[in-house]
């Protein structure tokens, strides 16, 4: 049986090199690939009644641009390798997100890139690891 | 035809008197040009019948009578479906694959940005100077009432919403009227269409009215109130103020600065919080008087001495100022509510009975009680109409509260026109059709008329804004009527449903 590994990016570096570090374990293991893309979002901000009327539109916007610029890409590169990958986007609260789809999707380590967050930031926002280390039901690797 | 006339000259001597533009004197020319068109209108729609002596406007007659039938027509939906709203607003049965789309809560908060403001503060202490403090029990009774009537009108504007080709969702009476009563036959189908073109004109009307020119002069009249009152260097330069409301308005409907409408629909929660701390902290600084006070709401709502009109007087004047506080039966409130994502509309309208409650059964209570208990509502005190009243009251207990309070105004005022901007244009796109053309001329006539509200006198403003928000009544209440069963069917399979526990819950709580 082989295994599920889901990688967390945000289109930063720190996110190439967790992708980095799952193909290599996909190579080796033949494991599936799901490369995640969370788009922040909460269900309780407050917006103008514009915004409302026009957020459906917006919606699938900020999915296809995400899937074109960040996620695509990347599932592409490691499909031209070999290797089984999936892209996925979704919108939410990162940690949280993660860790749901991570349960339906039958992952067994969610793999992220370190994020170079200052203390102060990390305090303030929390960090996206360390929420999800403390919360996940399944492994979850940080890569440095 | 007269009225008609009038109306048409007084707009002719408006532009003339702006083309003008003295040095002195400009506010004054603005109030005498429209004044006599803004009595004309308010004359009209205020008509009302006599009973045993006593004047009653046949609107709000009109307003409480749909409340009090919708009430129970659906058997106190106000009250039955009161915690699965919060339920719904809470997120419990949140779709997680539509994640993204406007959620429950989003629509709620949006449609209370539109109606928590200017009515809240300067509405309850009219209420209260006119009514005395018994026109607070006939308020909250509206309220209650008026849930029912939202919960109508959301539920209709949710299902009969459109999905237009650009991808962006609209909604509300002009398109319920027109397709909800088009099922019932073609008969129907013609009067749904006369009534969707008369709601959508007394909408273009209010968005300039209570949705613009009261919020304009109301905040400017704070304004002036906080820089030294009659001696403000303000105090003759409405025009100037409104000029600058104007220019930031523009930014955001015509400039497209979407940044400064999305800072503002942060600030005016958090602003109402504090209003709302501090108007309960008040309450409970005077904890001794407010056993006194609810007396006084009580026996004030049913005696009313040397209130003019008497009993019915005051009723009258806590109704009109919930109504005008809360918009139920109005329509406006479909528009705001309609974006929500859902695929069963009575959940809207569900989560739609929290805005009259929080606006009039919450925050305006708060405010009507902190008025009676500092004894500023008392005649004799005079501290001045509208948001001064409420201003006194508030500095009584916080010396400094007149400021916060003349931010939170002047915000809620611009949160309150940036949201009619959009009922309005909905409704005259409606009526002119879409395009680049009929969208900018009405965004410079919404402009012009912040200017004009800010150099007017507060009574022919209200008069004239409360004159335009109640016509819309009659149009969208008619065509509820008519649409009552297929709010009941939706909301009967709809509550089988959770009932029997066949709705996905996806927050355990």
């Amino acid at each position: 049986m082989s295994s599920v590994l889901m990688v967390g990016v945000d289109g930063s570096t720190c996110g190439e090199r967790a992708v980095e570090f799952a193909a290599r374990r996909a190579k080796n293991s033949g494991a599936r690939l799901y490369i995640t893309y969370i788009i922040e979002w909460s269900p309780f901000t407050f917006s103008t009644a514009m915004e409302n009327a026009e957020r459906h539109q917006r919606r699938e916007e900020e999915i296809q641009r995400a899937h074109s610029e960040i996620v695509d890409p990347i599932v592409d590169r490691l499909k031209a390798e070999g290797l089984d990958a999936e892209g996925l986007v979704r919108h939410g609260h990162v940690a949280d997100t993660l860790n749901s789809l991570a349960k339906s999707k039958g992952v067994v380590n969610i793999i992220l890139g370190r994020q170079g967050t200052s203390k102060l930031k990390a305090h303030v926002f929390g960090s996206v690891g360390s929420r999800l280390v403390q919360s996940a039901e399944c492994a979850v690797t940080v890569v440095p | 035809m007269s009225k008609l006339r009038v109306g048409i000259t007084t707009l002719v001597s408006l532009f003339a008197s702006f083309s003008v533009f003295a040095e002195t004197g400009i506010d004054e020319k603005i109030n005498l040009a429209v004044k006599p068109f803004a009595d004309a209108v308010a004359g009209f729609v205020f008509s009302s019948f006599s009973v045993a002596g006593v004047p009653i406007p046949f609107v709000l007659v009109w307003l409480i009578v749909a409340a009090t039938i919708f009430t129970f027509y659906f058997k106190f939906i106000n009250l039955r479906a009161f915690k699965h709203g919060f339920e719904l607003v809470r997120g419990d049965y949140h779709d997680p694959e539509a994640a993204g789309e406007v959620t429950h809560f989003q629509a709620l908060a949006t449609a209370l940005s539109g109606t928590v403001g200017l009515g809240n503060i300067a509405g309850v202490a009219v209420a209260v100077s006119l009514g005395g403090p018994g026109a607070t029990f006939w308020m909250i009774l509206a309220g209650f009432l008026g849930m029912s009537s939202k919960f109508t009108e959301c539920t209709l504007g949710v299902k009969y919403r459109n999905e237009l080709p650009d991808g962006t969702v609209s909604g509300g009476p002009m398109y319920y009227l027109t397709k909800g009563l088009a099922e019932k036959g073609v008969g129907f189908a013609k009067f749904g269409k006369v009534l969707a073109v008369l709601f959508a004109i007394f909408c273009v009307g209010g968005s300039f009215g209570g949705g613009n020119m009261f919020q304009a002069n109301q905040s400017f009249a704070q304004l002036v109130n906080v820089t030294g009152g009659d001696a403000s260097w303000l105090a003759d330069k409405g025009w100037l103020f409104g000029l600058i409301v104007a220019g930031l308005v523009g930014l955001v409907i015509m400039g497209g600065i979407k940044g400064i409408a999305r800072v503002t629909s942060k600030i005016v929660p958090f602003m109402a919080v504090v209003y709302v701390t501090a108007g309960v902290a008040i309450i409970l600084m005077n904890y001794s008087l407010v056993p006194s006070a609810i007396g006084a709401i009580i026996d004030g709502a049913f005696t009313a001495e040397g209130i003019s009109g008497g009993v019915i007087g005051v009723l009258f004047q806590g109704f009109k100022r919930a109504a005008f506080s809360n918009e139920a039966g109005v329509g406006s409130a479909a528009i705001a509510h309609s974006a929500v994502q859902t695929n069963r509309p009575v959940t809207e309208g569900f989560v739609a009975l929290y805005e009259p409650f929080v606006d009039t059964v919450v925050v305006c209570t708060i405010t009507a009680l902190v008025i009676i208990i500092t004894g500023t509502w008392d005649p004799s005190v005079d501290p001045g109409a509208g948001v001064q009243l409420t201003s006194t009251a508030f500095e009584s207990a916080f010396s400094w509260f007149p400021i916060v309070l003349t931010v939170a105004v002047i915000l809620f005022a611009f949160s309150t026109m940036i949201s009619w901007s959009y009922y309005g244009l909905k409704s005259w796109t409606f009526l002119f059709g879409e395009n680049k053309f009929t969208d900018a001329t009405y965004k410079l006539l919404f402009l012009f008329f912040v200017v004009v509200g800010s150099s007017m006198q507060l009574g022919a403003v209200i008069d004239f804004s409360d004159a335009m928000i109640f016509a819309m009544a009659f149009p969208n209440l008619l065509g509820c009527y008519f649409l009552l069963p297929v709010v009941k069917k939706e909301l009967n399979e709809y509550w089988d449903d959770y009932k029997a526990g066949r709705l996905v819950k996806t927050r355990v709580s």
